[in-house]
C-alpha cells in the first residue's frame, strides 16, 4: 500500500521534490488568502445588487480592497476578552475553527488534464498532481476535519461564559453533528460509483462528462449541497450565528482579531465546500479542452468557474431565504436528508451488486423501491407516534408545573 | 384586566394536525423583578418553588438587541431553547410626552404627539387634532377632512411597508429588509413634498392641515399607485410562496379572539385572529363612511396571518388613496375659525385685528372650552386614542394617548409560551411594537 499515488513522491525524495511539496503549500495558501479576500467581496457586492444597493465601493476599484481594509481595522481593535470566560479554550477556539478550513484545500485537485492524461502536470522536470496532497483516505480527511471544525464553533460558545453564545455553541453542536450525518452518506454513494475514497482517484473516474451528479442519480448531489450549505452554517441555516436571535451567536464575545479568524474560516469554509462539492460531483477540473496552444488553461479555468457557481449559490440562498429554525432543521436532517440519503446509498448499491450479479435491472429497481416505500412508511409512522407522545407529555408536565404554582 | 382571566384556554387549542398551543394554566407571565433576574443569572433556581432548575435560565433579551424593535427588553425564562414565562420590560424610550403635551398649547400639540409612534406619525397628530377640535366644536371644511384621509391612508401603506420589512429581517430574510424600505421611500418621498418632512411631520393640525396638497400632487399619488400593488405580488412570490418563511411563521404565536380582546389587543392582531373589527368601519370618522374598503380579518390568529393581514391591508389602504384621487373635494384646507387658525400672512400688514389674532394664537394658544373628550382612531397598530381634559385654558389640563403597542405588547408572553427562541423574534414582529408609542 502506497502512501500516495502522486508520482512526484513515488521516486527518490530529493530537496527539489521537497521544495515543489513546499511552493503547492505555499500557493495553495496563498490562493486560499486571496481567493477569500475576493469572496467576501464578491458576497458584499452580489448581495448589494440583488437588494438595490450598491455594496462596497470605496476602498480600491469597485471596493474590491474592502476586504482588506475591514482586516486591518479588525486588527488594530481592541481584543475584549469576557471576565467569565475560559480564557485559555476562548483563545483556542478560533483555531480550531479556522486550521481545518486551510487543511480541506489541500485534498482538492484544482487542474491538470484527466481526459487525455492522468491528471499530473510538469512542473521542472517532474510530473506531479495539482493538489498539495492525495491521501489513500482521501474524502474521509474532510469529513474529519470539518468534525473538527465544530469544536471550533461549540468551543467558542461554551467558553465565552454568555447565554447567548451558550446557545449558539448547542445549536452548533446539534447542527453540525447532525448534517454531517447526511453528508457523509451522501458521500458515500460517491465512493460507490467512484470505487475509490482518494480525490484524485475520484475525478479521474469521473473524467470526460461521467460527472458524479449524473451517475449517482442528483439526489446525493442535492442532500450534498443542502447538508452542506447546512455544515457551514449559510443562510438559511445559520443558526448557530443568527444574528437577529442570538446576536451574534456563537461568536457574540468575540472582538478584534479572534472574530476575524472566524470571519476568515466561515468564507474559507465556503470556498472549500464547493471545491468539494465540485470535485465529488461535477468531476473536479474535467471539461473541454477548446484551445489546445494553452491547454493545461483549461482545466483550473473549468474548475474556478465551477466553484464560482457554487459561489454564486450560496449568496443567491442567503439574499433570497428565510432562516429556517431550529427544529423545523432538525426535522430536515434526521427524518428526511438521514433516510433519504441512507435510501439512495441503499438503491445504488444494490444496482451495483444487480449489475455485478446479472440481475435484472428492472427487478432491482422495482424490489429495491418497494423495499424503501415500506422503510418511508415505518418511518413516518414512527414520527408521528413519537410526536403525539412527545406532545402529550408535554401537556402533562405543563400541567404538573402549573399545579405549584399560586401566581 | 388580570394576567389570570386572559388564559382562559387551559386544554391545547387545537389546529389542524401539527399544530397545538402550549398555555400555561396560569399565567405566562413571569413575574419577577429585574433585580430578582439578575441576581438569578449565574445561579438559576426555579422561580416559582425556589429550588435549583438546572434546566432553565433567565435570558435577558433586550434592550440593546437586534430584533427587539428598539428598546423593548423581554426576561425570558428559559429551558434549553423553550421559552417558558417571560415578561416585557418598557420604559427605556420614556421622554415624557404625555407630561409635556400639558404644557404645550393644543397648536404645539400635533409637534409633540407626531413623536409617539414615528412609523405613523400622522395618526397621532390626527387623533389629537380630533380630540381638540370635538373640544372646541368647531367644523372641518371637506378638503381638509380628505386631505387627511389621504395622508393617513398613505401613512398607513408606509407604516405596513415597513412591518413587512422588519419582518423579513427578523426572520432572516434580510433582502426584504431593503425591499420593503425601497417602497416606503416612495411613500415618504411623497410625504416630504407635502408636508416638508419624511418623519414628525406635524402636518394635521386642530383646524385642518398645514398646508394644501402641492401642485401635481395627483400625479404623484398615481405613482406610488402604479408602483406599490406590483412590488406587493413581489413579496407574495418572495415570502407567501416560500415554504421556509411559512414554516416559520404558520402556528406560531397563536391568539384566540378571546384572549385578544382580554388582553385588548387591536388592529391587525385582533383581526387576525377573525375578529371583524376596525373602528375605520364600526366607528367611521373623517369621511370614512363615504368610501370602498374590506376589512381584512384572518383565520388562525397566528403570525402568518398577522402578515397577510397587514399585506392586504397595505392593498385595501392602496384602493381608499384611489377612490380619494376622485372624490377629494376642492375649497379651504383649514377651517376659517379666526380664533383656531392664524390669519394668511398679508393680512397681518392690513388688519391691526388679524395681527392681534396671530399674535395671540401663536404665544398664548386658543383657548378650549372646559370639558374632556376620548377620540380614537384606527392606525395600523390598532386603536389610536387620545384623552384630553380642558380647563378651559390654552394647554390640556391633561392628555393621555392610548398607545396600541402598549395594549398590543401584553399578548407577547402568552404568545410565546412554549415556543422557540426564534419564535418568539417572530412574535415579537408579528406584534409590530413601535416603543415610541409604547413609552411615550
Amino acid at each position: 500500500m502506497v502512501i500516495a499515488a502522486d508520482p512526484l513522491l513515488l521516486g527518490p525524495i530529493g530537496l527539489e521534490i521537497v521544495l515543489i511539496v513546499l511552493l503547492k503549500v505555499v500557493v495553495s495558501f496563498a490562493l486560499l488568502m486571496v481567493s477569500v479576500m475576493l469572496m467576501v467581496w464578491f458576497e458584499r457586492k452580489l448581495l448589494g445588487d440583488m437588494q438595490n444597493r450598491i455594496g462596497p465601493d470605496v476602498a480600491g476599484p469597485w471596493g474590491i480592497l474592502q476586504t482588506l481594509a475591514d482586516g486591518i481595522k479588525l486588527f488594530f481593535k481592541e481584543d475584549l476578552i469576557p471576565e467569565n470566560a475560559d480564557r485559555p479554550i476562548f483563545k483556542l477556539a478560533p483555531y480550531l475553527s479556522l486550521v481545518p478550513a486551510f487543511l480541506v484545500f489541500a485534498i482538492v485537485p484544482v487542474g491538470g488534464d484527466f481526459r487525455t492524461g492522468d491528471g499530473t502536470v510538469g512542473w521542472f522536470g517532474n510530473r506531479t498532481f495539482l493538489q498539495v496532497a492525495d491521501p489513500p483516505m482521501g474524502i474521509l480527511l474532510f469529513l474529519a476535519l470539518s468534525s473538527v471544525a465544530v469544536y471550533g464553533v461549540m468551543l467558542a460558545g461554551w467558553s465565552s461564559g454568555s447565554k447567548y453564545p451558550l446557545l449558539g455553541s448547542v445549536r452548533a453542536s446539534a447542527q453540525m453533528i447532525s448534517y454531517e450525518a447526511a453528508l457523509g452518506l451522501a458521500i458515500a454513494t460517491v465512493f460507490l460509483t467512484g470505487g475509490s475514497l482518494s480525490t484524485h482517484e475520484i475525478v479521474s473516474s469521473q473524467s470526460g462528462w461521467n460527472w458524479n451528479v449524473v451517475t449517482t442519480g442528483v439526489v446525493p448531489f442535492l442532500i450534498f449541497l443542502v447538508a452542506g450549505t447546512a455544515e457551514l452554517n449559510r443562510p438559511p441555516f445559520d443558526l448557530v450565528e443568527a444574528e437577529q436571535e442570538l446576536v451574534g451567536g456563537f461568536h457574540t464575545e468575540y472582538s478584534s482579531i479572534r472574530f476575524a479568524l472566524y470571519f476568515l474560516a466561515e468564507f474559507m469554509n465556503v470556498i472549500t465546500m464547493s471545491a468539494i462539492a465540485v470535485t465529488l460531483f461535477l468531476g473536479g477540473p474535467d471539461g473541454p479542452i477548446l484551445v489546445e496552444q494553452v491547454a493545461w488553461v483549461w482545466p483550473t479555468l473549468w474548475f474556478s468557474l465551477k466553484v464560482l457557481a457554487f459561489l454564486f449559490t450560496f449568496v443567491w440562498l442567503r439574499a433570497t431565504l428565510p432562516r429556517i429554525r431550529y427544529d423545523q432543521l432538525m426535522d430536515l436532517g434526521w427524518k428526511v436528508l438521514i433516510p433519504l440519503a441512507l435510501g439512495w446509498f441503499l438503491l445504488i448499491a444494490a444496482l451495483n451488486v444487480g449489475r455485478d450479479r446479472g440481475w435484472s435491472p428492472l427487478v432491482v429497481v422495482f424490489a429495491s423501491v418497494a423495499v424503501l416505500w415500506a422503510g418511508a412508511a415505518m418511518l413516518r409512522g414512527a414520527v408521528r407516534k413519537a410526536r403525539a407522545e412527545r406532545l402529550a407529555l408535554e401537556f402533562e408536565s405543563d400541567e404538573v408545573l402549573d399545579a405549584g404554582d399560586g401566581a | 384586566m388580570s394576567a389570570e382571566e386572559v388564559t382562559v384556554a387551559t386544554a391545547p387549542v387545537d389546529l389542524g394536525d401539527d399544530v397545538r398551543v402550549r398555555r400555561r394554566a396560569g399565567s405566562a407571565v413571569l413575574r419577577m423583578t429585574e433585580v430578582k433576574a439578575a441576581d438569578m443569572a449565574h445561579a438559576p433556581r426555579d422561580p416559582v418553588t425556589g429550588e435549583q432548575a438546572d434546566e432553565r435560565m433567565i435570558l435577558n433579551m433586550g434592550p440593546a438587541h437586534p430584533s427587539t424593535h428598539g428598546v423593548l427588553r423581554l426576561l425570558l425564562e428559559m429551558e434549553g431553547e423553550t421559552v417558558l414565562r417571560s415578561k416585557p420590560i418598557i420604559g427605556y424610550l420614556h421622554t415624557g410626552m404625555e407630561k409635556t403635551g400639558e404644557n404645550l398649547t393644543f397648536l404645539q400639540g400635533p409637534t409633540n404627539v407626531t413623536r409617539m409612534d414615528y412609523a405613523s406619525p400622522l395618526f397621532s397628530e390626527l387623533v389629537f387634532s380630533l380630540a381638540t377640535e370635538q373640544l372646541l366644536g368647531i367644523e372641518l371644511p371637506e378638503r381638509a377632512t380628505w386631505i387627511r384621509m389621504l395622508m393617513c391612508e398613505l401613512n398607513r401603506v408606509a407604516s405596513h411597508l415597513l412591518f413587512q420589512a422588519t419582518n423579513g429581517m427578523d426572520l432572516g430574510a434580510v433582502s426584504m429588509m431593503i425591499y420593503g424600505w425601497r417602497e416606503r421611500e416612495e411613500v415618504l418621498r411623497f410625504f416630504e413634498k407635502v408636508t416638508g418632512l419624511r418623519m414628525n411631520h406635524n402636518y394635521i393640525r386642530p383646524g385642518g392641515v398645514a398646508a394644501d396638497l402641492p401642485d401635481g400632487w395627483q400625479d404623484d399619488v398615481r405613482h406610488l399607485l402604479d408602483i406599490i400593488p406590483p412590488r406587493l405580488d413581489e413579496y407574495e412570490v418572495l415570502l407567501n410562496n416560500q415554504p421556509i418563511f411559512r414554516a416559520r411563521l404558520q402556528g406560531v404565536g397563536v391568539l384566540e379572539p378571546a384572549e385578544a380582546l382580554a388582553l385588548s389587543a387591536t388592529g391587525p392582531i385582533l383581526r387576525a385572529t377573525g375578529y371583524d373589527w376596525d373602528l375605520r368601519r364600526d366607528e367611521p370618522y373623517l369621511a370614512y363612511d363615504r368610501v370602498d374598503f374590506d376589512v381584512v380579518v384572518g383565520t388562525c390568529g397566528d403570525a402568518f396571518d398577522r402578515f397577510a393581514v397587514r399585506l392586504e391591508e397595505i392593498r385595501q389602504s392602496l384602493h381608499i388613496v384611489e377612490q380619494i384621487l376622485d372624490l377629494l373635494p376642492g375649497g379651504d384646507y383649514r377651517t376659517q375659525d379666526k380664533k383656531v387658525t392664524p390669519p394668511p400672512r398679508a393680512r397681518i400688514d392690513e388688519s391691526m385685528e388679524a395681527l392681534i389674532h396671530h399674535f395671540k394664537i401663536f404665544t398664548e394658544g386658543f383657548h378650549v372650552p372646559e370639558g374632556e373628550v376620548y377620540r380614537a382612531v384606527e392606525s395600523p397598530r390598532g386603536e389610536l386614542g387620545c384623552y384630553l381634559v380642558s380647563d378651559g385654558g390654552p394647554k390640556p389640563y391633561r392628555m393621555h394617548i392610548r398607545g396600541p403597542s402598549f395594549a398590543n405588547l401584553q399578548t407577547l408572553p402568552h404568545l410565546m409560551y412554549g415556543r422557540l427562541v426564534a419564535d418568539a423574534v417572530a412574535v415579537i414582529s408579528s406584534v409590530d411594537p413601535i416603543m415610541g408609542e409604547v413609552d411615550r
